[in-house]
């Protein structure tokens, strides 16, 4: 077993991390949080409150 | 704020994070694209001989610079997420705006996977020159995809803050290696003969035939319209960071080809995997080598980055406009980020990168951005038609409309003709994915958008209505 088939275990492990760590806090914020909080999100709200386009 | 259980109340918002800035937009911008001067753009030499090479460099450039421009002016006046999904629907319609979140979604996503085959393919290179053959790209390809995924997860600052750290060091690999072959640093002198021996191997076809390959060189620029959101002055930082990533590309791109045509024959130019790479290690130099190999691995990522940032920005949108469900609009409450999308998209990109070929993967992101482009061209005309420049307030105007966009929309229609020449099935294919696609939203799910809720800018009456 040579460097490079150790860093194939070493990427798989990183990828099941990374992975894991994104579902869990998703899971975390979804049950924890109102769902309609989290899709309370507005498009161009910086528009009405600064007015830019009015000349 | 994480462990706290909260009901909205009714003035309670939760929103992207505006943090970025005129380099960041760059980042974004010049990152997704500049992968493109390290892989891609040479097989535009193998089409028609080293002069159609530069021809498809600069033609190509003259149309990203028109889609710059264009796209500036409309996204300094529309700064929403989406981009040109958010244009399409303030100025064309709720059809054109849903297929044109699908091409953003589709070239980006697709961009995405080809870049994290690109990685794997890129280790198994340097493997097997340490003396190792069969390396399993997989996990690699898989890692880069899921790295790059949990950082846009994050928070968007870290990421493009990322992005523009990584994407400086790749620029510079390029300028660093055009400067240290000028002063003198390559073993192999310069040889551009094949321009006298060799002008057009294939004719004047082979020019339009390379068009298809020199759109790589600047692919992927008008992604910086999908940060609009998260800037902190979207009427500046968008036209300066769009029009300094175009300039940045166009410089980048005339190096690279005088570099490499210079170094290395065209025959073997024309089908080269890493040509930038391949001309440092022509030099003899170990320095430029292991700097070029930096940065074709830093050019990938950031690519792959960038289009995982703008693929999910396109898909959050449309899911806060009901033309995909509602959940995918969601904003992480702690990183202000569109989580949902990030981590829906993640198996689709791992489906692609791991399940197609490149050059197909490849072919369905640039068939995307062309149809893309193309809308550019009559939602510009139908913008400045709908409100002339004396009714809305632009953070940046492109001088002699109407030029650009017949100059965009004539480019166009050659690249077509030219990714039909190699690729027409695929052409073919994925406009039949966009009609059905279309069906589809048409006939069952239009009916969920809230019509009123999807025009927010608060912009006089068009003209004409």
């Amino acid at each position: 077993m040579d460097i490079w088939n150790i860093l194939e275990y070493v990427a798989w492990a990183l990828s099941a991390l990374f992975g894991a760590l994104m579902l869990m806090n998703l899971i975390r914020i979804d049950t924890t949080y109102d769902n309609e909080l989290l899709t309370s999100s507005r498009e161009g709200e910086i528009e009405v409150t600064a007015e830019r386009h009015q000349i | 704020m994480a462990n706290v259980t909260a009901t909205a109340p009714a003035t309670e918002r939760l929103q992207l994070l505006r943090v970025l800035g005129p380099a960041h937009i760059w980042a974004l911008g010049v990152g997704i694209v500049l992968v493109g001067e390290y892989m891609g753009w040479n097989f535009s030499v193998g089409k028609g001989g080293m002069i159609a090479g530069l021809a498809a460099c600069w033609v190509a450039g003259l149309l990203y610079t028109c889609v710059a421009m264009i796209d500036s002016e409309v996204t300094s006046t529309i700064a929403a997420a989406g981009g040109q999904y958010a244009q399409a629907k303030h100025i064309v319609g709720p059809l054109m705006a849903f297929n044109v979140g699908l091409f953003l979604v589709m070239a980006y996503t697709m961009l995405e996977a080809a870049n994290a085959i690109t990685v794997g393919y890129l280790l198994d290179t340097v493997a097997g020159m340490m003396g190792h053959t069969g390396l399993n790209q997989k996990p690699f390809i898989i890692l880069s995809i899921m790295f790059l995924a949990w950082l846009n997860f994050r928070g968007v600052l870290a990421t493009l803050t990322f992005n523009l750290v990584i994407t400086a060091i790749a620029f510079l690999a390029i300028i660093a290696l055009f400067v240290s072959v000028q002063l003198g640093a390559s073993a192999v002198p310069m040889d551009f003969s094949a321009i006298t021996t060799a002008p057009l191997p294939y004719g004047w076809i082979g020019i339009v035939a390379a068009l298809h390959f020199g759109l790589w060189y600047y692919l992927g620029i008008e992604g910086t319209c999908q940060a609009a959101e998260e800037v902190r002055s979207p009427a500046r930082s968008l036209p300066y960071g769009t029009m300094a990533g175009i300039m940045t590309l166009l410089i980048a791109a005339t190096m690279t080809w005088y570099v490499c045509s210079g170094l290395l024959p065209w025959e073997y130019l024309g089908q080269a995997g890493t040509p930038l790479f391949d001309a440092a290690r022509v030099t003899g130099n170990t320095g430029l080598m292991v700097l070029l190999f930096v940065g074709t691995m830093f050019s990938t990522l950031a690519s792959a980055n960038g289009c995982i940032n703008d693929a999910s920005r396109a898909w959050f949108s449309m899911g806060r406009d009901r033309y995909l469900p509602s959940w995918f609009g969601a904003v992480h409450p702690v990183y202000r980020t569109p989580y949902r999308s990030i981590v829906f998209l993640v198996p689709i990109a791992l489906i692609f990168a791991l399940g197609a070929p490149l050059d197909q993967v490849v072919t369905f992101s640039i068939l995307s951005g062309l149809l893309g482009y193309t809308f550019m061209t009559f939602n510009m005309v139908m913008f400045r038609r709908k409100w002339p420049l004396e009714t809305i307030k632009r953070g940046y105007v492109h001088p002699l409309h109407p030029l650009p966009t017949i100059v965009l929309l004539t480019l166009c229609a050659a690249a077509y003709f030219a990714v039909f020449l190699g690729y027409g099935t695929q052409l073919s294919a994925m406009m039949c994915f966009y009609i059905v696609a279309s069906l589809w939203f048409h006939f069952r799910r239009y009916r969920f958008v809230r019509r009123g809720d999807q025009f927010t800018m608060p912009w006089p009456k068009p003209r004409g209505y």
